[in-house]
């Protein structure tokens, strides 16, 4: 049976991870490859790796870093952050990186995903969807054409949610699932779905929207944003219909330790993949 | 210097994850194109992930193909084909409507499922492997083990004697294969932490 996966996400810059509270304020919280080794010993599916500054200041992702992880870990990693082009995709991959996880490049250019896809397989390519709910009055001057009848279950939750771009700064006139549902028909081959109105905050996913993505979509949803205890976990996989739950944080900082997650979530009936 | 284990670069995906996995188990590897070192390689490993019909077109425009055929068919030189590697073995693939190398009685056609909230594809993660006949690429390997899975095509293997294990995925589907020299996984051992570890010892292990 293919268990649920949990997947820390190592936010970096200049080759250490950083994390902030919803996205501003970053605190450094150690060295990217040390870290990744111990997640990949105790137990973590898979690990991803975002350069979270290389959109706004435009840089390259960080090649040197990725070839390190690659040669010291032995389960798959994604690297996202400022991917824009074929040659990112390829230099990336060359260097050892699993899949590659592109987001306003996407937005900027939805063909990119088509292009992708086709040059490196579906399997590799993930999309990265940043999504907040705008407010009401914001909201009606954007909502104004009639609301799609696949929307209807949680139409007020579906069309006040936005795509954003930019690390959550810049909102898109792009509906959270309509989003979704494209950059699955144009090739990608998994969401990596955040929540920036829970993302930070320690009080749970963001499961409804995330349980309607999940649900909607045919390709692999990871949910992220907002994990504070284990049963927010059990939440995400069970009322959410994540196939993986990503945090940061909670992780780097010992909250929530691995090996005692996969136990919890495997007692309580999650498929799990434990340690021998 | 000639190495032993050549991993065959036919320009299908990073094949860095599988050099490094093999070069800590095992001195004398290297990735090659060269048509002379992968003749007189003592075992091969054809990993590669994406199309189907592209991965044909590298095999052949490249002259891999024939050396292929005669070093595994002839020569039995072991192979170890993985995921699109593995695929590539079979008589034919839906993914492009081309033939493949023919090696197994056997087709590879994609994921019909119409439980699409419980079994997405590509099929992504961890699963385990039920083995089914007795093999020394599994030996020392657990009924519990699992492996990292990444694929959106699945091998239907005609032969029933040719499947090694199965995995259990919307329907239970040919999940490694072994034909006399000829193995094969469409799991990624080299990203299956320990329990790939081993598959790819025991597969170094083997008589050349």
């Amino acid at each position: 049976m293919l268990t649920k996966r949990i997947i820390p996400c190592l936010d970096v810059k200049d080759g250490r991870t950083v994390k902030g509270v919803n996205f501003v304020n970053l605190r450094d919280a150690g060295d990217a490859v040390e870290l990744a080794a111990v997640y990949a010993e105790q137990g973590a599916d898979e690990l991803v790796f975002l350069d979270i500054t290389a959109t706004v200041e435009g840089r390259g992702t960080l090649l040197e870093l990725v070839r390190r992880v690659a040669h010291t870990i032995n389960i798959p990693f994604t690297v996202g952050g400022g991917i824009s082009s074929k040659v990112d995709v390829s230099a990336l991959l060359n260097a050892g990186a699993d899949k590659v996880s592109i987001n306003s490049a996407a937005v900027r250019n939805p063909d990119l995903i088509n292009e992708l896809a086709l040059e490196f397989g579906s399997q590799c390519i993930v999309v990265a969807i940043d999504t907040k709910s705008v407010h009401s009055s914001q909201f009606t001057v954007l909502s104004e054409s009639p609301t799609d009848s696949f929307l209807t279950p949680h139409s007020s939750l579906l069309t006040s949610n936005f795509v954003h771009t930019h690390g959550g700064r810049k909102p898109t006139e792009l509906r959270t699932l309509e989003w979704a549902k494209e950059v699955e028909e144009r090739g990608a081959g998994e969401i990596l779905l955040t929540s920036m109105d829970t993302d930070g905050t320690k009080n749970g996913f963001a499961l409804e929207l995330t349980s309607t993505i999940s649900r909607n979509a045919n390709i692999p949803v990871i949910a992220s944003g907002g994990a504070g205890t284990m049963e927010h976990f059990y939440e995400v996989f069970t009322t959410g219909y994540a196939d993986a739950g990503l945090a940061a944080s909670i992780f780097h900082f010992k909250e929530i330790e691995i090996p005692a997650l996969k136990q919890y979530l495997h007692e309580r009936g999650i498929p799990m993949r434990m340690s021998r | 210097m000639q190495p032993e284990i050549v991993i065959i670069d036919y320009g299908m995906g990073n094949l860095r994850s599988v050099l490094k996995k093999v070069e800590r188990l095992h001195k004398s590897v290297q990735v090659s194109a060269d048509l002379k070192v992968i003749e007189n390689a003592q075992k091969l490993i054809l990993p590669g992930v994406g199309h189907f019909a592209n991965g044909v077109k590298k095999l052949k425009e490249s002259g891999i193909w024939e050396v292929l055929n005669q070093k595994v068919l002839e020569v039995q030189t072991p192979i170890l084909g993985i995921c699109l590697g593995m695929q590539l073995m079979a008589k034919c693939s839906e993914e492009g409507n081309a033939e493949g190398l023919g090696w197994l009685e056997a087709e590879v056609v994609r994921f019909k499922v119409n439980d699409t909230r419980t079994y997405k594809v590509p099929h992504m993660g961890w699963n385990t492997v039920e083995i089914q006949k007795e093999s020394p690429l599994f030996a020392g390997v657990s009924q519990e083990a699992m492996y990292y899975f990444v694929h959106s095509y699945y091998m239907k293997c005609h032969n029933a004697k040719d499947a090694l294990g199965s995995t259990d995925y919307a329907l239970y589907f040919t999940s490694a294969i072994q034909k006399n020299n000829i193995y094969g996984t469409q799991f990624h051992p080299e990203k299956s932490h320990e329990w790939g570890d081993r598959l790819i010892q025991n597969f170094i292990a083997l008589p050349a």
